[in-house]
């Protein structure tokens, strides 16, 4: 008996027994689609957790000030802030921190920015040039402001790209003159969405120069605060580096101790690993869950194929008189254990797949599915429908002829 | 039991000596068969006659290689059947043996065509060549405009011819039918047992297991079994009726 004959002989049997084979199916298909949606929603969520974080700048850390980790870095200037912009012309002395490749010292408020009759309140934030650099923002329209500019403390604005869509809707922004708080800007720029991110509103802002901000927009007299001081490492491998000269700079300029200390420094990495590790925890409860059912789910194709075999002892014993040896009997039930597995399993792949895509738009987080988890989740329910099958199909080929055709 | 046949000569198709079959359920000890000695030759048409307990079942499956016996001998075309594992078995079961049932023992699910092909699938026969024979053989039983048909769709008669096919299209050693007409109206029963005649004219071995005499009457040998023990019956081919005919004893 070749396998193709074997084969046919399988599908048909599970064919005449559609609803039950169905039914035995549904254990490895909520398996193998809980396996495929486990690894599809920790991708996902890594992805997601490096793509907000890059958003921020890459190899980025904030020093903000106070001991507190607040990261949103938005007070209002002067509101006694530690920072000054000392302590970033400090950092950004390679002498001091060689590991340091930018610094953008920010200060911010809020402001009523009108173009005609549009009119939008919003985050104004002077910073310096390096702040595109280090924040790793695009330009999507126009420049950025130069360092002349900066020097000459000239009335110029980048905007955040929905700001811009508040003000001028579609009327392109660049070389438009908007009114921030009674001062007259010009628009410069407009930048490149980075979409949204739990931590800060980084589309709707108004960037101008520091020296600008100082001069006609801060409403306090100590032009040297700053709320945030953005710092870009090197690379990924000089943060920590970078972190341990800032902390020994300012310290040593602050007159304080590092148990003291008036300022902290925010890094992605501790944070990225502690999410890294929350999405790892899940994803291996989750495998948990998927494994047991899919243990379950064997289970019941064990359960189905034993059936099956007392169901079909005559059948079993006539196939013997007729010349089927022990092995080829054991084949025969093997394989439809296996096809039983393998089904279920392409029918979790699918249930997989629309479970992705359905996932995708309520997580608002990209489900994917991948090729070689697929490819995985196929191998592993055709050995669960094999492990399964083996008892069965032993005591199917053990059945002796005589008590098998005997049986009605 | 040479006496049986004219030939004696003739090297036996089926020879049995010694052969005892004990069945041990724990506690008790049933010996089903108690030394059957007997020799089946080429072309001989042997029906075997028993009341129910008689251990014509055991008989049966031994001959037809579904069983071994416990003590004794069997050769099957000269080969020894006894010492045989049941890989071996299911082969020699294949090769030399055709089965007829009183169940028939279809697959309810498959064609005539199919059924008949299953023991040359367990032969290893190719596809095309195992269309041919099949459909030869259900031709050769009158169902040849019945291929396609499921045992569902036949009468009882009918699906008794599929089985005969399906135990001639081997080309077997033995054609072994056990209880062949057990399950069939008069009609069919005769169909069947004709047909059973034909196969003999042509040169086919035959062995019938059944308990009717006019059953047994068309076999040329006859013989009966009791409490595991044969004997010969004198049953006159034609007669009918309880068979309690005199017993000549045998070994």
């Amino acid at each position: 008996m070749g396998w193709g004959e074997t084969f046919r002989t399988a599908l048909e049997s599970l064919n005449g027994r559609r609803l039950r084979s169905l039914l035995t199916m549904l254990g490895i298909l909520i398996g193998i689609a809980a396996v495929m949606l486990t690894v599809g929603l920790g991708d996902g969520a890594r992805r997601e957790i490096d793509r907000q974080i890059n958003n921020l700048g890459s190899n980025l850390l904030i020093v903000a000030p106070g001991s507190g980790t607040s990261l949103s870095g938005v007070r209002t200037a002067g509101g006694g802030s530690s920072l000054t912009l000392a302590d970033a012309a400090a950092i950004a002395d390679p002498a001091v921190a060689p590991d340091v490749a930018g610094v953008a010292p920010v200060v911010s408020t809020q402001g009523a920015a009108k173009w005609g009759t549009n009119d939008w309140t919003t985050l104004v934030t002077g910073t310096n040039v390096a702040w595109q650099s280090v924040r790793a923002r695009v330009l999507g329209d126009g420049r950025f402001f130069t360092a002349d500019e900066q020097d000459r403390a000239e009335t110029v604005a980048v905007l955040g790209p929905n700001t811009a869509a508040r003000l001028f809707g579609t009327t392109p922004a660049v070389g438009q003159r908007i009114t921030l708080n009674d001062q007259q800007f010009t628009v410069i720029g407009v930048l490149a969405s980075v979409g949204s991110s739990s931590m800060t509103n980084d589309d709707d802002t108004i960037v101008v120069p520091i020296s600008t901000f100082a001069q006609r927009l801060s409403g306090s007299t100590n032009t040297q605060a700053v709320n945030v001081i953005y710092v870009g490492a090197r690379d990924a491998d000089s943060i920590s580096a970078a972190h341990q000269e800032i902390t020994r700079a300012l310290t040593a300029r602050h007159a304080t101790t590092e148990a003291n200390r008036d300022f902290s420094i925010i890094t992605f990495e501790a944070l990225m690993n502690a999410l890294n590790t929350t999405t790892a925890v899940l994803s291996t409860l989750l495998s948990g869950i998927a494994a047991i059912s899919l243990v379950v789910g064997g289970i019941g194709v064990m359960n189905i194929m034993l059936v099956s075999v007392s169901e079909r002892v005559r059948e079993i014993g006539l196939r013997k008189a007729l010349g089927a040896t022990p092995a080829l009997i054991r084949r025969q039930f093997l394989v439809e254990a296996a096809i039983l597995g393998l089904l279920g399993g392409l029918l979790g792949v699918v249930a997989g797949i629309a479970g992705a895509a359905a996932l995708t738009p309520i997580l608002n987080l990209e489900v994917s599915v991948s090729v070689p988890a697929t490819l995985v989740a196929l191998g592993v329910s055709l050995s669960v429908g094999l492990i399964a099958g083996v008892y069965p199909a032993t005591r199917a080929a053990k059945l002796a002829p005589i008590d098998a055709l005997r049986s009605e | 039991m040479s006496d049986v046949t004219p030939a004696a000569e003739r090297r036996p198709l089926l020879r049995m000596s010694g052969v005892r079959k004990t069945y041990d359920t724990g506690a008790v000890k049933v010996e089903a068969l108690r030394g059957i000695d007997l020799a089946v030759y080429p072309g001989d048409y042997v029906a075997i006659m028993g009341p129910s307990g008689s251990g014509k079942s055991t008989l049966m499956h031994i001959i037809g290689c579904l069983d071994v016996p416990s003590e004794g001998s069997y050769l099957l075309d000269g080969a020894e059947v006894a010492q045989l594992d049941e890989t071996e078995l299911a082969q020699i079961r294949n090769r030399r043996v055709g089965f007829v049932f009183q169940q028939f023992n279809l697959l309810a699910s498959m064609t005539a065509l199919r059924n008949v092909e299953l023991p040359l699938v367990y032969a290893g026969v190719g596809k095309a060549e195992r269309r041919r024979r099949a459909t030869e053989a259900l031709q050769r039983v009158g169902l040849g405009n019945r291929l396609d048909h499921r045992p569902g769709e036949l009468s009882g008669g009918q699906q008794q011819r599929v089985s005969v096919a399906r135990a001639l299209v081997t080309e077997p050693t033995l054609i072994l039918a056990d209880e062949p007409t057990g399950n069939l109206d008069s009609v069919s029963t005769r169909d069947v047992l004709t047909l059973l005649d034909e196969l003999h004219d042509a040169g086919r071995t035959i062995v019938l297991i059944t308990h009717e005499a006019d059953v047994a009457a068309h076999a040329a040998i006859r013989w009966r079994i009791d409490d595991g023990l044969l004997s010969e019956t004198d049953l006159p081919p034609a007669a009918s009726g309880p068979e309690e005919g005199g017993r000549h004893g045998l070994g």
